[in-house]
């Protein structure tokens, strides 16, 4: 490991890897901030003021128990914190903050740890505060669509507690049944369903949030905008580095009469894509339009005997409403599919031929997994981009000699290639990261972004140079400064180490080493 | 001052050496002090892909120009952005960066969202004269803060916007309307929250109090639109025949508030839980002349005596209440906007500080 003491010699090898590709030509002396020595050094007085303001078991600093909270869901990047504490009240979150604010102690919030951007992991002088413990739901309110609960709460949970008075929560993504409403909010993540209901943002009423320095806001509420600033509008998404989102307000909605899906196979990228552009021109609104391409059909088949056509690409288009709504709007569709020349289109005709089509696009990332360790990106284009940029990945798939397959939310243009590499061969990993930053490049030359839905977080976060100019970044950091002057919430995210350097370390954070701007 | 192009502007905010008015197409009667900045010359489509559902214009671009656009190829912009001129009875022509600026969102606010949540991306120039870029023109992207959006709504305080990019959606090809009659506002407001929890995907649910209709709105394919306007009026039957119109006619006027046009007193907008709409308005008691329930409810158009103090008189709430018409003393003495909590003031003041340091933009709209 070159430069400075992470503390994390594992992550910060892969971090160099990952690094280093991002057309940096002098190796970097860090990947992680360095430790702040002066928090290790009183580590124990740090737990002790904690468990002042917490109960004794809500706060965690055997070294064995920390590392449960080591990683997300970006697994390859790893490293203990300081200690972890698990508050059961918007109060307790306060005085946990509070006593970080006072200590200069870095806190990285953490919901369900799903985070696929290293969002939620620690640095090793950083306390992880989990919200884990708080996932009651507050108040039901069908009359006027909304759930206020705590975070902590599992994003499928929130369905769960309305769908018997036939209301659901809308965004759904893949991982609902393990992600909270923390991470949710955070990320602003989506789901297969967005195209008709739209992302977390757009689902989101209020928040309670409590800020650095243990002060609680209320912002938004049960009403439908907001009455000055949409200070909403840049908590959702903000990474945890704005403030801990302890309580939500979520708008609900009722459930359709119905819904079902339709396979349609065809021979090449483009076809599929102009399929998807001339249902979207028709005036139809499907919920959801899934697109899979040949490897990722293959991997799928092997896994899942879903019974699908081997093809170039197979979209699944879901409409919803009444049966013969449903009818009406799968008609048209299958008549703008056949001017096409599919290979195949099928119509569900009962809820178990619908749950076959979903079957194997539902199963298309374990599928993947059983094939080999893969990588998922979510760079999003726009859909008119979509035949040229697969192509485009095709060709780098050979360049870099790693195979790839695309499964993704084609109605909006979310990509999610997924590389397949071997962790286990020397490499390998350098050699995926390299290749997903460049489709991510490609996704922005093309006029899309780097991240659709999973959040910046460490994984991006070096890329952001590609995607914005110096003005861009340091309007999102002059956010930062205003909720969060110490710059201690979940400092090392999202923005490139370089970049925030300055703040961090005028923020009483320790210097970096070698200070740049971009 | 009248920009040509985004570098002038950045040029002209760097220059500049007082506070600056920024106006679109003026018709929400705001009046400001400084030099007037007319995002005029800011004008005409930059990208418009239907398959896409993706459009971009310049921010002086007219509202009237956008929608024709959009209309010829079957789309429009669903959030259905009110005009003021009728009932703030300014001139002038609405652009596309007033609407963003001002978070403008019409009935179908209640099902499809407002602007804030149809706008990919923008392009503004903050109050230093730098010149910035957030969000983007795809549908899904949460790369960074989310700036743009919280220039939705910011009244040109944080920026003045030069380019906006929209997703937008098809035009639909019926729309029809149930009316039910003789329901005060509390009946109405529940007969709206029943309809809006169905899943027959209501677009509109609006009350006049004065005339006694509660009219909601079903759009979508023509056989679509008469299966859902049926179940909803056999849904609703206690309380009350529905009579269906077809068509929607009478929504323009719903949106545009034209039923308190050029009437007199003070004009207030409120934002509210929507179930609590009719005590809130009770509450107000006799100032009140007229009101106006939209959005299932949660918005309330009411038209007071002049110079009340309507905030005072309803006290805590969850909601707030804009002044959208009155005399300067009465924008002095209880000012535009809600006064909010000190924990969301002191943040608000952080960011205008941060990217209007010498709080030149818009200057006093926001506190
Ligand atoms: C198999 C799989 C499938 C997935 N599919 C999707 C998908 O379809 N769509 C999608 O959008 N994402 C998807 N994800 C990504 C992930 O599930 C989402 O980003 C999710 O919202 C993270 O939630 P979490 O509670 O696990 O958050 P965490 O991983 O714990 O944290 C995520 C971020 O939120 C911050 N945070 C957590 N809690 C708080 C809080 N209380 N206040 C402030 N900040 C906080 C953290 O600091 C971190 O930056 C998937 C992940 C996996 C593993």
């Amino acid at each position: 490991m070159q430069g400075g003491a992470t503390g994390c010699d594992a992550a910060a090898v892969a971090m160099g890897a990952w690094l280093s590709m991002v057309g940096h030509e002098e190796e970097w002396p860090m990947q992680l901030p360095p430790v702040d020595s002066r928090v290790m050094a009183k580590k124990a007085r740090i737990v002790a003021r904690l468990r002042e303001v917490l109960p004794a078991d809500a706060v965690i600093d055997d070294p064995a128990e920390t590392r449960a909270y080591e990683c997300d869901a970006l697994s390859a990047y790893r490293c203990p914190p300081l200690c972890a504490v698990l508050p059961a009240s918007t109060a307790e979150v306060a005085g946990v903050l509070r006593v970080c604010h006072e200590e200069g102690v870095p806190v990285v919030p953490r919901g369900a740890g799903t985070s696929l951007a290293g969002g939620a992991m620690p640095t090793a002088d950083s306390v992880i505060l989990g919200v884990a413990k708080m996932s009651r739901v507050l108040e039901i309110d069908y009359d006027n669509r909304f759930v206020r609960v705590e975070t902590g709460r599992t994003n499928l949970s929130v369905t769960g507690a309305v769908e018997a008075e036939g209301f659901f929560y809308a965004p759904d993504p893949s991982s609902q049944l393990a992600c909270a409403i923390a991470g949710n909010i955070a990320m602003n993540s989506g789901g297969a369903h967005c195209l008709k209901y739209g992302v977390t943002t757009n689902n989101l009423l209020g928040v309670t949030l409590v800020m650095m320095d243990g002060t609680v806001a209320e912002i938004g509420g049960a009403h439908m905008d907001a009455g000055g600033l949409d200070l909403l509008s840049v908590i959702c998404g903000s990474e945890g580095q704005l403030g801990v989102v302890t309580e939500a307000t979520l708008r609900i909605l009722p459930k359709p009469e119905g819904a079902r899906p339709v396979l349609i196979g065809y021979d090449s990228a483009e076809v599929a894509g102009q399929c998807v552009a001339d249902i979207i021109r028709s005036g139809i609104l499907p919920v959801a339009i899934e697109y899979m391409d040949r490897p990722c059909i293959e991997a799928t088949e092997a896994f899942a005997h879903a019974g699908y056509p081997m093809c170039e690409a197979l979209l699944i288009v879901e409409v919803e409403g009444s049966p013969a709504e449903i009818d009406a709007q799968l008609a048209r569709i299958k008549t703008i599919a056949q001017a096409l020349n599919p290979v195949e289109l099928r119509e569900a005709k009962n809820g178990d031929e619908a749950a076959r089509i979903w079957l194997g696009r539902k199963s298309a990332f374990g599928a993947m997994g059983q094939i080999a360790d893969y990588m998922c990106l979510d760079g999003t284009i726009p859909v008119s981009q979509l035949p040229f940029v697969l192509r485009r990945i095709g060709e780098m798939s050979a360049e870099y000699g790693l195979k790839v397959g695309n499964v993704f939310h084609a109605g909006d243009g979310n990509m999610h290639p997924l590389i397949l590499y071997d962790a286990n061969k020397t490499g390998d990993l350098e050699r995926c990261e390299a290749f997903g930053a460049a489709i991510l490049k490609l996704c922005v030359e093309v006029g899309g972004c780097l991240t659709g839905e999973h959040g910046v977080g460490i994984e991006k976060r070096d890329l952001m140079g590609v995607q914005f100019a110096a003005a861009d970044l340091e309007a999102q950091m002059a956010i930062k400064d205003v909720f969060d002057p110490a710059w201690l919430l979940n400092p090392a995210k999202v923005f490139p180490l370089e970049v925030s350097a300055t703040r961090r370390a005028a923020a009483g954070g320790p210097a970096p080493r070698t200070p740049r701007g971009i | 001052m009248r920009p040509q192009s985004e570098t002038e502007l950045a040029d002209m905010i760097r220059a500049a050496k007082g506070p600056l008015a920024v106006v679109g197409g003026g018709t929400r009667g705001v009046a400001l002090e400084g030099e007037p900045l007319s995002t005029a010359a800011l004008s005409g489509v930059v990208l418009y892909e239907p398959a896409a559902l993706t459009l971009v214009v310049r921010a002086g671009t007219p509202l009237r120009d956008v929608e024709e656009t959009l209309a010829r190829s079957g789309q429009r912009l669903a959030f259905e952005p009110m005009d003021h001129r009728r009932l703030i009875g300014t001139k002038g022509e609405p652009t596309m960066g007033g609407v963003i600026a001002a978070n403008v969102s019409g009935p179908r606010r209640v099902q499809v969202g407002a602007a804030r949540d149809f706008l990919l991306g923008a392009r503004f120039v903050d109050g230093v004269g730098n010149v910035i870029k957030s969000g983007g023109r795809v549908m899904k992207n949460v790369t960074g803060l989310d700036v743009a959006r919280l220039m939705a709504g910011a009244h040109g305080t944080l920026g003045v916007l030069t380019e906006v990019s929209l997703k937008v959606l098809p035009d639909v090809e019926k729309a029809a309307t149930l009316v039910l009659r003789g329901l005060d506002p509390a009946r109405a407001v529940a007969v709206m929250a029943k309809a809006l929890g169905s899943p027959w995907e209501v677009t509109g649910a609006a009350h006049d109090p004065e005339a006694g209709e509660t009219c909601l709105r079903i759009e979508g394919f023509a056989a679509s639109v008469d299966y859902r306007a049926a179940r909803i009026a056999a849904h609703l039957s206690a309380f009350g025949a529905a009579e269906i119109e077809s068509g929607g006619d009478r929504w323009r006027d719903i949106r545009d508030g034209a039923g308190l046009a050029g009437r007199d007193g003070d004009l207030w907008r409120l934002s509210v839980k929507p179930s609590d709409g009719p005590t809130v308005v009770a509450r107000a008691g006799g100032m009140v002349r007229a009101a106006r329930y939209d959005w299932g409810g949660g918005l309330i158009w009411l038209l007071t005596d002049r110079g009340a103090d309507l905030r005072g008189a309803i006290g805590v709430f969850d909601g707030h209440a804009t002044l959208m018409r009155a005399e300067p003393a009465t924008y002095a003495a209880f000012g535009r906007f809600q006064p909010e909590t000190a924990t969301v003031a002191a943040l608000t003041r952080g960011l205008r500080a941060r990217f209007d340091p010498r709080g030149i933009l818009n200057k006093g709209l926001m506190g």
